[in-house]
Parts: C-alpha cells; structure tokens; sequence
C-alpha cells in the first residue's frame, strides 16, 4: 500500500516507537505477533462472528434522501453509530481483546475521553471475562458521568487520572505508566489510531472492516465502489482511517478529515490538530501536536470529549504532509447545528463527533450525481445533555 | 574522553548520583543546588528538564515537572542558567528529559548548546535505539555527548549486548519495570536479575536507579552494580524547608561519610 506503513513502523516521516526501554518487550512482543494472530484463521473467525453476531456489522450504508435534495449531491452516512454500545469504537475493542486473549494477557487496561472507548472496553472484557481497569481524566469523569456508571455496571474499575491536565491525553499517561509496572499480564487496548507502532497499524486494521464494507455495499447501491467524497471526523483519527483505509489507493477519491475547531482555529480554544500542531512526539509516536515553543503539550479545547485530543495519528500526519486527504476543521456551533439538522432531515442523532463531519457538508460544493459518503461514528444519546443545553429544548 | 568517562575511569564502586528536577521548588536554585550536591560527596548529577507528560514518571516527579514549568523552567531558560555551570560545578552532569522538547529546540541545537555549558550526558527515557542510531547518534559523538541507556529486569540479554556496544559511559539499570518514585523490594528475583548483569561481564559500568531511596537499598545496589542514583527521593527532600542547608545530609543518610 503507498500510504502504508514501512517496516520501522514509519508512515513517511511519522511514526515509529518512541517509549521508554520498559515498554520495549510488550511493544515488541505485539509487533512481533499481531500479524501472524491477525491472519490466524481462527482469529479471523471470532473476529468475523462476533463483528455479525454481536455488533451488528455489517453496519448500514444508507442513502440520506433528504440530506441528498438539500446538498444536491448522493449523500451516504456509514451507520456506526448502529453499532453496539453505540460507535465504532468497538471494532477495534473486539479485535483487541481477542488479540489480548491469544496473547495469554489476563487483564485489560485502556484510557477514555469521552467514555465511548472505555465503555467499548469494559464491554469485550465482560464478554470475555477479563480484568479492567479504564483510566479516565479527572475532569471528563466529571464531564461524561453517565459513561462511567455505564463502565462500572460492566465491571471495569474506573480511575481518575489526576495528573496534568486531567483529561484524554493525561488518562493516556497513566494507562502507559499502569503497563510500565504490569508488563507481563497486561495489554493495552489503546482507543485511537496514536501510540507507538504497532498500535497505529493494528487500530487501522481492525477499524478498515467500516471502509471495507461501504466500497461493497456503495458497488451495489451506485453501481461504482468508489464515490467522490470521503468524509469523517478526526479526534486520534481511528473512524477516519477506518473510513479512508480501502479507498486510499483510489487517488480519484477526495478523502477529508474534519477536526474539532472548537470556538475557533484562531480563538486558543480549539482541537484543530494540523492547523495549530508542530511535528514532534506525543505518546510514543512522532506526529502533528498540539504544543507551544519549548515542546510542551497543549491541552487542546471541543465541545466533544471524542475529539478533544492534542495530536493525530501517524498516518493522518503523513495524509495530510503529502496530501492526500484534506484536512479541514468544523467548530463547535457548526457541529451542533449539524447535528440538530441530522435529527431534523433524518430522524438520527448523531453524536456530536460525527456532527462535525456533517458540519462540512455546508462548505462543499457538489456536481450532481456525486457520490458522498459520511461516517456517522456514534450515536449521540450521550451528548443529549449537551444538545439539550444548547438548543434550551 | 568526557568528565563522565573520566570518572568511571577512576572510580569503580559506591558512586552515587542524585536527579533533581530543574525549575523545582525555584526556578533559579538549579546551580545552588547542583553545587551543593558536589560539596555533600555526589559523584554526578542529573539535571531533569521539565515536560508536560512525563509517562516514565511517578507522582513525585510528574509533580515537580508541573511546578518546575509553572515556575517558567523552558530549555532555554536552563541553558541560560548552565551558563555559570562549569564555573560552580566539577562532576559530570547529564541532563535527562522527553524527547518532544528536544526536538522542537532542535537536536543539533540542544547537543551544541550541552556541550557549550559543559553537559557529559544526556538520558532521553522515550527515545528508542533504532531513532537513536538512526537520527541522533552521530550528533551526540560530534559534541562529546555519552547517551545513556536504560536496561529493565526484562530486556533480553541480546539487547543488552547491543546496548552495551552502544553505551561509551555507563549503563542505567533499572532495578525494577516500573515508573520513577515506586519502592523497591529486594527480592530474590532482583537479586537475580543483578547477578545475572553482573554475570554479563559488560563492558560499561553499571549504575542501578529507580526505588534507591536510602542506606539499605543504596548499598545493595553498590554490591551488583558500580554505583546508585537517587530520583524522586531527593525531589522529596526538596520539597521541605531549608532543602539547601540539609543536602549534606540527605546525602550522609544515603551515603554515610566513612
Ligand atoms: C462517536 C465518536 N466518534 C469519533 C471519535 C474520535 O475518535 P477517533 O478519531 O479515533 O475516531 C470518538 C472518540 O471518543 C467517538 O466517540
């Protein structure tokens, strides 16, 4: 694959394994074996079986007839959001656990912002019966409390990061100190599409089921696999490599990735990774981040805790360095209004993540007959709270 | 040869080195307290420089990171402060810190400026050998700059054999997998795990770290390894009153004047 990644664990210059010599053996261990477990046969099995049985996948490609008429162009929307527990975190979930599972590791750890991934965790840990412990930031605890009664109801301990800023990035921290002093019967099932190879590249895989399915269903709804647009929103950037994955090499696909721009780019509070980050490292891979001139990392500002991350994948870095998707922003109001216009033209809530991606639509200018597919990633049941307040409903 | 290698050349056993987090409690004690490190009896220093996401760290050092930078400690302002270093200070010194601040201050730029002030060594916790070989290692050689390795109870022998090659000052042993700050229990699978580096016969001297907090742990460490560095329980110290005046003895708690 030309956008894919090198041996080292590179995608062009971004990438790579920056962790420190206690992490090495675990890393190594996966790099060394997620491929040969990902290509067993009966991984491959469980994995298909429980993607059909229990998340629902395949999930919708559905054909937005009003969005369609408004836009003037075939609007689709990639229904994660029907998926189990609610978005397409759990793709990655299941693919983890049944990896952790061959791995032999007896107890789950994973970070949450939003509390979609950590809900994700605890769920394919209760199925499989393993130990979890999701570390979440101070702050977002406070934030998302409804997400961690779900986590506790499904068994996991839930820990409240208090180190620095007490959000995603310093959850991250933690998850990463807890896996320095487990090394031997833990793994990490880290939420995004970030982190030291082969984390990346594994997030990447287990999430590319989303593109791999609409290019079939877009050949059977359209006649052609391949629509003109690509669209998703970007936090670490999982549902949009997921989105992006199988539509990489078809050049004539215009991919875009739309980041939380919060109350705007320019404002200080915001989430816009590559208009406001610097190349650097965060969280053991060298990427865009969000940091100020001595290499501190900023701590980055959205209404929607999904997206409220300070960087972005590896391979989003190199996408955007070589531009091969477009990268582009979505701020908190055009979310929100997105998202009430979805309920309105759909009668689907979106969650405010995937409202950002919607929020693009008004800043496209389509021919028609142009085919448009959006990843809708999450159901927005846990962000009513936050429309309700908005719109004083 | 640099004031590192010197050292080890000259002296084989009981070393002790003592980190401290630059910026932390004040922003301008750095080279008071270096320099009455060196009065106390420390063999070498680290000096941390402060980053916002510390992920090899413990509370007591995530803590002073934060403080250290409320206070305004940048790498610039420590370059400024090392300024008077080698006019206040004779042992080695190594800076250790994240590898975000390095790059964005520029790799060429910071072993320059390290070697300028008169810095031994630097210890980058996050940055790997394959980007060490690959993009550093012939910057850091060109300023006289010893990187340090870490090595875990769980690091292969054959990678210790590499980091060995690699390593020109001394190796850090880690006397546990865990973050800075945790205590340590000498048990027999430590113990083992020192006997067998000891076995390994290395080339480079060994210097264990992590969960040296006093007499005991300090003198076991010195039986396998050439020497122990103290983190977290000296930032600890320096979070009391009259940290400066009492460095003596911290370091005669750890270390007793024989
Ligand atoms: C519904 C939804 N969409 C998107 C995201 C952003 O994550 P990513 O960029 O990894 O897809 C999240 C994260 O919590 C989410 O819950």
């Amino acid at each position: 694959m030309k956008y894919g990644v090198d041996e080292h664990g590179y995608y062009g210059d971004f990438g790579g394994a920056y962790i420190p010599e206690m992490l090495y053996p675990n890393i190594e261990a996966l790099r060394a074996q997620y491929l040969k477990v990902l290509n067993d046969d009966d991984f491959k099995a469980e994995f298909d079986q429980l993607l059909k049985d229990y998340v629902g996948r395949p999930s919708p490609l559905y054909h937005a007839k009003r969005y369609s008429e408004k836009y003037g162009a075939n609007i689709f929307f990639k229904r994660e959001d029907l998926n189990h527990t609610g978005s397409h975190k759990i793709n990655n979930a299941i693919g983890q656990i049944l990896l952790a599972e061959r791995l032999g590791k007896k107890r789950i750890i994973a970070e949450t912002g939003a509390g979609q991934h950590g809900v994700a965790t605890a769920t394919v840990c209760a199925l499989k019966g393993l130990e979890c412990v999701v570390y979440m930031g101070e702050i977002d605890m406070a934030r998302q409390a409804p997400n961690v009664a779900r986590m506790k109801m499904l068994g996991a301990t839930v820990v409240p990061a208090t180190s620095g800023s007490k959000t995603l990035k310093d959850a991250t921290n933690e998850a990463l100190r807890d896996w320095i002093g487990n090394p031997e019967d833990t793994h990490y099932i880290i939420g995004s599409a970030v982190g030291p190879y082969p984390y990346p590249e594994m997030v990447a895989k287990f999430q590319s089921i989303i593109s791999f399915e609409a290019k079939k269903q877009l050949l059977e709804q359209t006649g052609s696999e391949l629509p003109q647009y690509v669209l998703a929103c970007v936090g670490g950037g999982s549902n949009a490599i997921g989105m992006f994955y199988n539509f990489l090499d078809d050049e004539s696909v215009k991919l875009i990735a739309v980041e939380a721009a919060g109350k705007g780019v320019e404002t200080g509070h915001s989430a816009a990774t590559t208009s406001l980050g610097k190349e650097g490292v965060l969280h053991g891979t060298r990427t865009i981040l969000m940091q100020t001139e001595d290499g501190q990392v900023v701590e980055p500002y959205s209404i929607s805790a999904g997206l409220d991350y300070p960087g972005i994948g590896p391979q989003h870095a190199h996408l955007f360095k070589v531009n091969r998707a477009e990268y582009v922003s979505a701020t908190d109001d055009e979310a929100l209004n997105a998202g009430l216009l979805a309920c309105q033209l759909e009668g689907i809530i979106p969650a405010i993540e995937s409202a950002h991606a919607l929020a693009h639509l008004e800043k496209m200018a389509f021919k028609p007959g142009d085919n448009v597919v959006i990843c809708l990633s999450g159901r927005g049941d846990k962000d009513l709270d936050t429309y309700i307040k908005h719109f004083g409903y | 040869m640099n004031r590192l290698q010197n050292l080890f050349a000259n002296k084989k056993s009981n070393l002790l080195s003592i980190y401290f987090t630059a910026g932390y409690p004040e922003l301008n004690t750095t080279l008071d307290i270096a320099e009455a490190l060196e009065q106390a009896g420390a063999d070498f220093l680290e000096i941390g420089f402060p980053y916002s996401d510390p992920v090899a760290d413990g509370p007591t050092i995530q803590q002073s990171s934060e403080k250290a930078l409320e206070n305004g400690m940048t790498l610039n302002v420590l370059f400024e402060q090392l300024q008077q270093l080698r006019e206040r200070v004779n042992i080695p010194v190594l800076l250790m810190g994240y590898i975000n601040p390095i790059v964005q201050y520029g790799i060429e730029r910071f072993c320059k400026k390290a070697a300028e002030v008169g810095v031994d060594g630097v210890i980058v916790p996050d940055l790997p050998i394959y980007e060490y070989e690959k993009l550093y290692a012939d910057t850091f050689k060109q300023n006289n700059l010893s990187n340090i390795f870490l090595v875990t109870p769980n690091t292969s022998e054959e990678r210790i054999r590499k980091i060995d090659g690699l390593s020109n000052s001394f190796i850090y042993l880690l006397s546990s997998s865990s973050i800075t700050g945790s205590t340590l229990n000498v048990s027999t699978s430590i113990e083992d795990y020192y006997k067998r580096i000891k076995g390994m016969e290395l080339n480079n001297p060994t210097i264990i770290g992590f969960g040296i907090s006093n007499n005991a742990s300090y003198t076991k460490a010195c039986e396998y390894a050439n020497g122990a560095i103290v983190g977290s329980a000296f930032v600890k110290h320096l979070a009391m009153d009259d940290y400066l005046k009492n460095i003596p003895e911290f370091i005669n708690n750890i270390r007793p004047r024989s």
